[in-house]
């Protein structure tokens, strides 16, 4: 076999010298990865369906300092944030990656400290394996790390990343969420702004025995932005982990998660939905792995398709031998709305335990014909029928969101987002 | 193309995708070619290598089939009846065509491809190569730079092939590869069912099969391409076996042209293979079924690639895996649909059963769409052999072994339904010997 | 002891979710050759545990006790061991096996069984003409032997065939688990006739229900009544209609007393 160990360091260009000069250990082992995988481009098999060219094509410096308040009040205007269901939530707000003191709320039962102080990397993360968290790992500056003691609930509180820029830069915010045993708490991300910036957040989170955790993100990045997120969640016995991602900005997205059931009884949703139109690419992919027996996994994503556009689903689902008595469910389905969308998924079960019973699905189409001729005969005018199936192709995946506000949300913005009928085409 | 090949080979490197794990290949150390030692012919069955005659047997050839297949004369006066014609492959020379003049007369050219080269020289040149390109992979590349002989067939315009061909490949000398090419090519509106079975005995050291079969159909050609591939899968500890690495491939070059792959995979210490449909007529199909059964320390990445170009092409795929005892097992398909291929439908479903606890068993597929009018259904399960099904059985006297047997074949039905009669009751039987020790 | 089926003090166990639950706690029942015997009870009571740790299905432990079947140790033997012995369990809920074909299950069954009891085996033609007579006895739809075994069947067409198999496996014990729930009056019927037609004096069985109205086809020589693991009362067939009218309460009265 060819030796892999070129040196690929020329695809980190746009960094310039930030990747430089690092002297922690752990950002220097993240680097010295970094530079030996460089950013992965489609050879790699977990990156053959998304494209990382866009980032090559400008330099990405590290942010300014200062902001436009005013236009951060604008954008938190615009996400509903200062009005409606989670205007009275409590918030931990970043700009541009960086802690914004004066727009967030401090929740009441949960620990908040910051990263900027403390600079300590939790250990669920793959800075070897995963090159955007090595990314991330060598050049974070600041993020959220949120403990929920042990038996308390936390409520719902919102983590909130603005992206606010003229130049083109990236940030890289590093945040990590701990549920004691039998704590609980609905996590609501929400990750928008305006300019060309890469957003590239880590989120550590994990899962105390009987603890549970509701994890909304709603992703509605600039229009020339990319959201590259990583999650890493280790769930401990009987305990929850329940994500749904609902992508809709950005103009390259992609949410991994990475969720290991460790101990026995454990249950991971990783549920999703995207809509997207124009060039958008928008890419989740997720590796479930369950460790320990008993455990039940489930992920269900719907994608629309609309324009240009290109969804990507990468799921695997793997069994470690020990994994007896694993329940394990996966379905993606997509909707192309128009002659140039694309749908690309790689459903993937991985399985060595022999008492299992996993299954999974994918299904493309277009919207039915005759559900849309049923809805025209009954007077229905037809771009109207069309946004009424595709509401209910993706209402039932935001049906399994189970936080009333968070999934309110969720729907409102999807409306808001909402192509007309061939406009994007 | 020979030289071709070899300048391939040096610039492809070997997939690093496949889950499949082996030491390196000494292509150096392959004998290339080697033609079966020439002996005066038996004179009847019984002086016939016994070994053989139950590696026929276990394929379902016919008494006097094998009889013509191991060289002995029939009797005079017994007129046979012509079930199948039969080409039989040994270490990549080919020894033996029946049945040549009744294909004849019907128009069908079946011999082996050296022969082919010799006689009809325009059509090898107009179709060998034309699906599987010399460089397409290092394989391939191996196979082009290297095949000495396999089968050509050509089925003229409105033919339906009268009978049901045969390849039958053994390896038998040590330190061989065996590298033959087959090619069949079937014009308008003409027909043939092809089956392929393979058999290789005990061997220490691995042996390589790097076989190319490229399949043309077409418009409203139908091509039926069975294999039961049973080569030595090494012992109970992984020691030896043959490293099947082949390339299959059709192309559904006709509107309503259909291409049908069937396997039935219970040899080879390591099988890597993806028998693919190129589906660019207009309406054509694409089928693919298969079965792939690991035991010991068996390695199996098979699967399939439907490519959908034309409109209103169809693809079905049904995959059933077993793996036991320490094997690993994994379906890997790729459908995509292009942009022009409107109407384009495919439904997959593969299932996985897993005999003990030390086994794997993995499922990736691939699926990209870039039509909006496609309709691509993907399901699949993984799940172990009900405890009740088991007790449900045996409760009516079948013992364990069988009743894993019996369980075993029914999950294999749909795929075992598709192979000619005579096969699909040896396929029967050699997933039961194939699983033998992996219960209890 | 009857010498034939002789239950003694049998205890067992299932691992249900992590936990031991006791189920049988001393069953003692002892049925003699040629009788037909039933057994009623409330839900949960360990009726179907008892048919299944008679048949010898593996998840179920036995603590204690003993089963003499014909001479032999039962608890000793394998499940196929059971049913080449004589032992038939018809099952509350007949298992489904995909694309397996009832004809060739039934065959592959009757000849194991016939292999370990030194019979010949039936040749195909044969055993399709037996099969084919036993299943129009039964009013069976002809193209239920083609079809995957229990596949698709109806609830009625299930308990028909568990009868189907008892009659070509010829057992010299049957025993019925809730063979008529599900059924509507004509099956039961047919059902019931079924079993009546093996009745002889090598064949018992030990019938499991819920109702009076299966007894009234299939008249029994004794009835137990079970409940908490145990048989707390045995008498004749006139016991099912005292059942029906008064239910278990007088029954399991008694036995807190006693």
């Amino acid at each position: 076999m060819n030796a892999i160990t070129q040196d690929r360091s020329d695809t980190l260009a746009p960094f310039g010298t930030r990747l430089d000069g690092v002297t922690d250990p752990v950002r220097k082992a993240a680097t010295g990865a970094l530079h030996r995988s460089g950013l992965p481009d489609r050879r790699v098999e977990e990156w053959r369906y998304t494209s990382l060219r866009f980032l090559a094509e400008t330099p990405l410096a590290a942010p300014a300092d200062v902001y436009d308040v005013a236009q951060i009040q604008a954008q938190l205007e615009e996400l509903g944030l200062t009005d409606g269901p989670l205007a009275d939530l409590p918030r931990l707000v970043f700009v541009n990656g960086r802690y914004a003191e004066a727009f967030s709320v401090l929740p009441a039962e949960v620990d908040v400290s910051l990263f900027a102080k403390t600079q300590t990397f939790g250990p669920l993360s793959c800075p070897d394996r995963d090159p955007l968290t090595a990314l991330n790992t060598a050049l974070a500056a600041d993020g959220a790390q949120v403990r929920v003691p042990a038996g308390k609930k936390g409520g719902d509180v919102l983590l909130v990343s603005l992206g606010q820029t003229d130049a083109s830069v990236s940030f890289h915010p590093r945040h990590s969420v701990t549920l004691e045993d039998g704590a609980d708490l609905t996590l609501i991300s929400i990750q928008a702004g305006r300019g060309r910036y890469l957003h590239n957040p880590v989120l550590e989170v994990s899962v105390g025995a009987e603890a549970n955790l509701r994890h909304i993100t709603l992703q509605t990045e600039g229009k020339e932005a990319a959201c590259l997120a990583t999650t890493y969640a280790q769930v401990a016995e009987r305990g929850t982990y329940n994500s749904f991602v609902l992508g809709l900005g950005g103009v390259l997205s992609r949410q991994e998660i990475h969720a290991r059931l460790a101990a026995p009884f454990a249950t991971v949703h990783v549920n999703g939905a995207q809509m997207l139109g124009g060039r958008q690419i928008g890419d989740v992919t997720s590796v479930i792995t369950h460790a320990a027996p008993d455990c039940i996994s489930r992920q269900t994503v719907r994608n629309v398709l609309d324009g240009h556009a290109r969804g990507v689903f990468q799921g695997k689902v793997y069994v470690d031998r020990v994994a007896q008595k694993t329940d394990g469910y996966q379905m993606n389905q997509a909707l192309l709305l128009s002659e140039n969308a694309e749908i690309d998924a790689k459903p993937e079960l991985e399985i060595y335990a022999d008492d299992v019973k996993c299954s999974h699905g994918a299904t493309v189409g277009a919207l039915d014909d005759d559900q849309l001729f049923y809805l025209r005969s009954r007077g229905v005018p037809e771009a109207e029928a069309r946004q009424i199936l595709i509401h209910a192709f993706l209402d039932e995946a935001l049906g399994l969101i189970e936080d009333d506000v968070a999934r309110t949300v969720c729907t409102q913005m999807l409306a808001r987002s909402f192509p007309v009928a061939g406009e994007n085409a | 193309m020979a030289a071709g090949g070899v300048s391939h080979l040096a610039e492809n490197g070997r997939a690093k995708w496949a889950k499949v794990s082996h030491p390196p290949i000494d292509y150096q150390d392959l004998h290339y070619y080697a033609a079966p030692k020439k002996k005066p012919g038996p004179k009847s069955l019984e002086e016939v290598d016994p070994e053989l005659l139950r590696t026929y047997e276990k394929l379902g050839i016919p008494l006097h089939e094998q009889a013509m297949l191991a060289g002995v004369e029939l009797p005079e006066g017994e007129t046979s009846r012509p079930p199948m014609a039969v080409d039989a492959v040994f270490d990549s020379v080919s020894v033996v065509t029946t049945f040549r003049k009744t294909l004849e007369e019907a128009g069908v050219i079946f011999c082996p491809i050296s022969e082919a080269v010799r006689d009809h020289p325009e059509l090898v040149r107009q179709y060998l190569g034309s699906v599987v390109p010399v460089g397409d992979n290092f394989y391939a590349a191996l196979n082009s730079a290297v095949f000495t002989d396999g089968s050509f067939v050509f089925v003229p315009k409105g033919v339906r092939c009268p009978m049901e061909l045969s390849t039958y490949f053994r390896i038998n000398a040590k330190n061989t590869g065996q590298f033959e090419r087959t090619l069949i090519v079937v014009e308008d509106g003409a027909s043939v069912s092809y089956l392929e079975g393979c058999t290789a005995p005990m061997r220490d050291e691995n042996q390589l099969h790097a076989a190319v079969v490229e399949l043309v159909a077409m418009e409203d050609a139908s091509i039926k391409y069975s294999t039961v591939q049973n080569w030595y899968p090494g012992d109970e500890n992984g020691r030896g076996g043959i490293y099947n690495f082949v390339t299959k491939r059709g192309a559904c070059r006709g509107a309503r042209s259909k291409i049908s792959w069937t396997q039935v995979e219970t040899g080879s210490a390591i099988t890597w293979k993806y028998p693919s449909c190129i589906l660019q007529g207009e309406g054509s199909v694409g089928e693919f079924y298969s079965v792939a059964v690991t035991n010991n320390h068996q390695q199996a990445d098979t699967g399939t690639k439907m490519i959908h170009i034309g409109r209103n092409t169809r693809s079905t795929i049904i995959a059933k895996t077993i793996s036991a005892g320490q094997s690993d097992s994994t379906y890997r398909g790729l459908v995509r649909v292009l942009p022009k291929a409107s109407g384009a439908r495919n439904f997959t479903q593969c299932d996985s059963l897993l005999i003990g606890d030390q086994c794997g068993a993995h499922t990736v597929p691939y699926i990209e769409n870039r039509n909006m009018g496609a309709r691509i259904e993907h399901e699949a399960t993984t799940s172990k052999i009900s405890e009740d099904q088991l007790f449900y059985c045996r409760q009516r006297g079948l013992s364990e072994e069988d009743a894993v047997g019996l369980i075993v074949n029914g999950f294999c039905r749909d795929v075992l339904k598709e192979l000619p009669m005579e096969f699909a009751v040896e396929a029967q039987k050699l997933l039961q010997i194939s699983l033998e020790g992996s219960v209890g | 002891m009857t010498q034939f089926l002789d239950i003694s003090g049998l205890c067992a166990r299932i691992d249900a979710d992590g936990q031991e639950k006791e189920i049988l706690k001393g069953v003692d029942l002892s049925i003699p050759p040629g009788e037909v015997h039933a057994i009623m009870g409330p839900n949960g009571s360990g009726k179907s545990t008892l048919s299944y740790v008679l048949a010898g299905r593996e998840d179920y432990e036995v603590t204690a006790g003993s089963v003499n079947f014909q001479g032999k140790d039962l608890l000793e033997m394998e499940p196929e061991e059971r049913a080449a012995a004589g032992l038939f369990l018809a099952f509350q809920s007949p298992i489904e096996l995909p694309g397996v074909n009832n004809a060739n299950f039934l065959r592959t069954a009757v000849n194991a069984v016939r292999r370990a009891r030194g019979q010949d085996e039936l040749d195909a033609v044969t055993f399709l003409k037996t099969a084919r007579a036993a299943a129009k006895e039964l009013s069976m739809a002809p193209d239920m032997l083609k079809r995957n075994v229990n596949v698709g069947f109806s609830g009625g067409e299930k308990k028909r065939n568990e009868v189907l198999q008892m009659t070509l496996l010829e057992p010299s014990f049957a025993i019925l688990d809730e063979t008529d729930s599900g059924l509507d009056v004509d099956a039961l019927r047919i059902v019931a006739e079924g079993v009546n037609r093996l009745r002889s004096p090598s064949f018992s069985a030990l019938v499991i229900t819920h109702h009076q109205r299966l007894l009234d086809y299939l008249v029994p020589d004794r009835i137990h009544v079970m409940a908490k693991g145990r048989i707390i009362h045995s008498g004749g067939p006139e016991l099912a209609q005292q059942i029906d009218r008064e239910g278990y309460t007088r029954f399991l009265a008694e036995a807190e007393a006693a």
